[in-house]
């Protein structure tokens, strides 16, 4: 298991909503836990366990309503808004379970979005893009829009997408939920590759109790609680996963 | 760079739904394109007027007798019709020889020409079954030289004419056609006689001008009247106003003396010399420059009231623009939570829509500025001016059009950059 620096802190993180007044509810009961850098770690629960919620808040989407939580070095309390967005462009990078590429906007336009947020260079961002998407198999669709693509290959620009700043991790929400088990592996494929090559930080959220054995520790979220923490099989299953 | 990013995007947007951007920008076409006409018209018709009054003399000064204002009156001004028990204008009051002699004499360096002239009236020459319409008007020999009329046969008037006020008279070319079939020379030496309200006139042809048949209010048709010149005197003596003294008179002034304050002057070396004693009338001078100015004026403010008009439907097309602005941002909730959560802050979005509101509405105001111009440019042509186009107006018609893009675009923008992230990504 790799033990590098800590990369995500979470302590006792609350959130509640305002159901209208005087009525409160509380989603999370103070979440306690720690990612180290190189970690490939997946947070299972339930609909309704509260992981969107707390998915939201690694993503720097949403603040907590009380605790602390340190990203990189970044504690998220004391950012303003629009140092959120710097943090979102730099630090995470998003892979969703619908994709949301842009729509009307080719493969390399779609990954080169984060990097023109960040300001940087067309031609710099246009070959970066490029590299992305050669290690995502995608170098022969670089100039289809969204709708020319098929779900697979949707997911393979997100995910080049998300790599375009090289962020701190990756966040990854039931990024297979909606595709057919072949296609499924493929992309969990390619968040392995990632992991063990470049050594990438990735926290899977996911329902599905199978697909966290894939990663190297479990967590389990249950009514807004951790209910526990366990080692995943990745460790068992690489040598047979790896192609 | 991140401009140029936001211009392309909105270009692409645009091209992707090309009939809604149509749709949308036609509100901004319609109301720059009736601006830019109605400036093009109203431009091509001050261009026109200026050159003809130019062309009519731009240094002339009408030396004029009219009613004195009184205190009361001089609120209502310019209306003097029927003022009251005020005695009607006398021969009396009339410049005398004497009056312009003198003031001739002080100031011969600034005047040119001085122009009399006095209109026998209108009438038809006969003889036999051949008849042509002539206006007739006699003017003193400055009024001539000024006039440079184009002869292509006989003579001009010479001195004895004018002294001893000969019956002669210069006719058109257009006269010699209707009456002497073409001929010139048969017509130069003839008598023609001429009835005018039923009182006849004979007068001996000398010269044959060439009618100029290429200003704005005349047609030549058969029955076209064209002027028939006679020596100043000779018409006087015919009107039996002979010592009369002028009610009107025009002073061409020179090159080198500004028309506009020798006015002015003019007017109060007259009414100090000669009318301080009159109790009813005066002296008053125009410049033609201040009357093309006041024609320029008023061209441009029924011009400015119309463009307004036509810039309400501006407004009714920055409101479409809102609408659709309103509408896009709906239907792109999604991309929006997206590109926040790629990092794009509340700026960023802000400018990317109002981006897009300003490129609709400057591609709208490009559309409507071509449209304008060819629209404007027809008209005018129809109406009989030559189309000259305001560029002014096209500076300030892409200026507005950007202007109501950041206007009717910065409520739909700000709308887009302050939604919750969340709530955007999660929208369906």
């Amino acid at each position: 298991m790799a033990a590098g620096d800590i990369m995500l802190d979470l302590r006792d993180i609350h959130k509640s909503f305002f159901i209208g007044t005087p009525n409160e509810f509380e989603v999370l009961h103070g979440v306690n836990f720690t990612v180290h850098e190189g970690e490939f770690v997946s947070i299972v629960g339930q609909s309704g366990s509260g992981k969107s919620t707390l998915m939201n808040i690694i993503g720097a989407l949403d603040r907590p309503t009380s605790g602390e939580y340190t990203l990189d070095g970044v504690d998220i309390e004391k950012a303003k808004d629009h140092e959120l967005s710097i943090l979102r462009n730099k630090k995470i990078g998003f892979v969703f379970q619908t994709y949301n590429l842009i729509a009307r906007t080719n493969a390399i336009k779609n990954v080169e979005l984060p990097m023109m947020y960040a300001g940087i260079g067309r031609s710099e961002r246009s070959e970066r893009a490029k590299m992305l998407l050669e290690q995502v198999g995608m170098a022969n669709r670089m100039m289809h829009n969204p709708d020319e693509l098929s779900g697979g290959q949707k997911q393979r620009v997100a995910i080049a997408r998300a790599m375009a700043n090289d962020p701190a991790i990756i966040l990854a929400d039931e990024p297979t939920g909606a595709l057919d088990s072949a296609t499924g592996r493929l992309i969990m494929d390619i968040f392995h590759r990632l992991h063990e090559e470049q050594g990438k930080t990735i926290v899977l959220i996911t329902h599905s109790p199978e697909l966290s054995q894939e990663t190297e520790r479990i967590i389990t979220l249950r009514d807004g609680d951790i209910k526990g923490e366990a080692d995943g099989r990745w460790a068992e299953i690489k040598e047979e996963l790896s192609c | 760079m991140l401009i140029t990013e936001n211009i392309l995007l909105a270009l692409a947007g645009l091209k992707s739904n090309i009939m809604r951007s149509l749709l949308t920008m036609l509100g901004i076409i319609i109301g720059i394109a009736s601006v830019i006409a109605i400036m093009t018209v109203g431009n091509s018709i001050t261009v026109m007027v200026n050159t003809q009054m130019q062309e009519m003399g731009a240094n002339n000064l009408t030396v004029g007798v009219s009613a004195k204002s009184t205190s009361e009156e001089s609120t209502t001004s310019g209306l003097h019709f029927g003022a009251g028990n005020r005695r009607s204008m006398d021969t009396d009051d009339y410049i005398t020889d004497d009056m312009l002699d003198t003031f001739l004499d002080e100031y011969a360096d600034n005047i040119k020409y001085t122009l009399l002239s006095s209109t026998v009236g209108s009438g038809t020459a006969v003889d036999g079954d051949l008849y042509a319409y002539v206006n007739i008007v006699g003017y003193n020999q400055d009024y001539m030289d000024y006039t440079n009329l184009d002869l292509l046969a006989g003579r001009n008037f010479i001195e004895q004419d004018y002294e001893n006020a000969q019956k002669v008279c210069i006719v058109s070319d257009y006269f010699v056609n209707n009456m002497f079939s073409g001929d010139t020379s048969s017509a130069l030496g003839s008598a023609i006689e001429v009835s005018i309200d039923g009182k006849y006139y004979t007068y001996y042809i000398v010269g044959v001008y060439e009618y100029d048949s290429s200003t704005w209010f005349s047609d030549s048709t058969e029955d076209t009247t064209t002027d028939m010149y006679i020596p100043y005197d000779t018409a006087r003596n015919q009107l039996h106003t002979m010592n009369e003294g002028y009610s009107s008179i025009t002073l061409v002034t020179t090159i080198d003396t500004d028309s506009e304050s020798f006015a002015d002057t003019v007017e109060s070396y007259f009414n100090t010399m000669f009318y301080s004693n009159n109790e009813d009338y005066e002296v008053t001078v125009t410049s033609m420059a201040s009357m093309i100015e006041s024609m320029t004026t008023m061209i441009s403010t029924i011009e400015l009231a119309l463009a307004i008009i036509a810039g309400i439907s501006l407004v009714v097309g920055g409101i479409g623009v809102m609408n659709i602005m309103l509408v896009s941002i709906t239907e792109r909730t999604k991309e929006i939570g997206t590109r926040k959560a790629l990092g794009a802050t509340n700026g960023s979005i802000r400018l990317q829509f109002i981006t897009e509101s300003v490129v609709i509405c400057i591609m709208g105001g490009l559309i409507g500025i071509v449209l304008g111009v060819v629209l404007g440019s027809v008209a005018a042509t129809y109406m009989g001016y030559s189309a000259s186009v305001s560029i002014s107006a096209i500076v300030v018609a892409v200026a507005f059009s950007m202007a109501i893009g950041i206007f009717f675009g910065y409520y739909p923008a700000n709308k887009a950059a302050k939604l919750n992230p969340i709530d955007a990504l999660r929208y369906e």
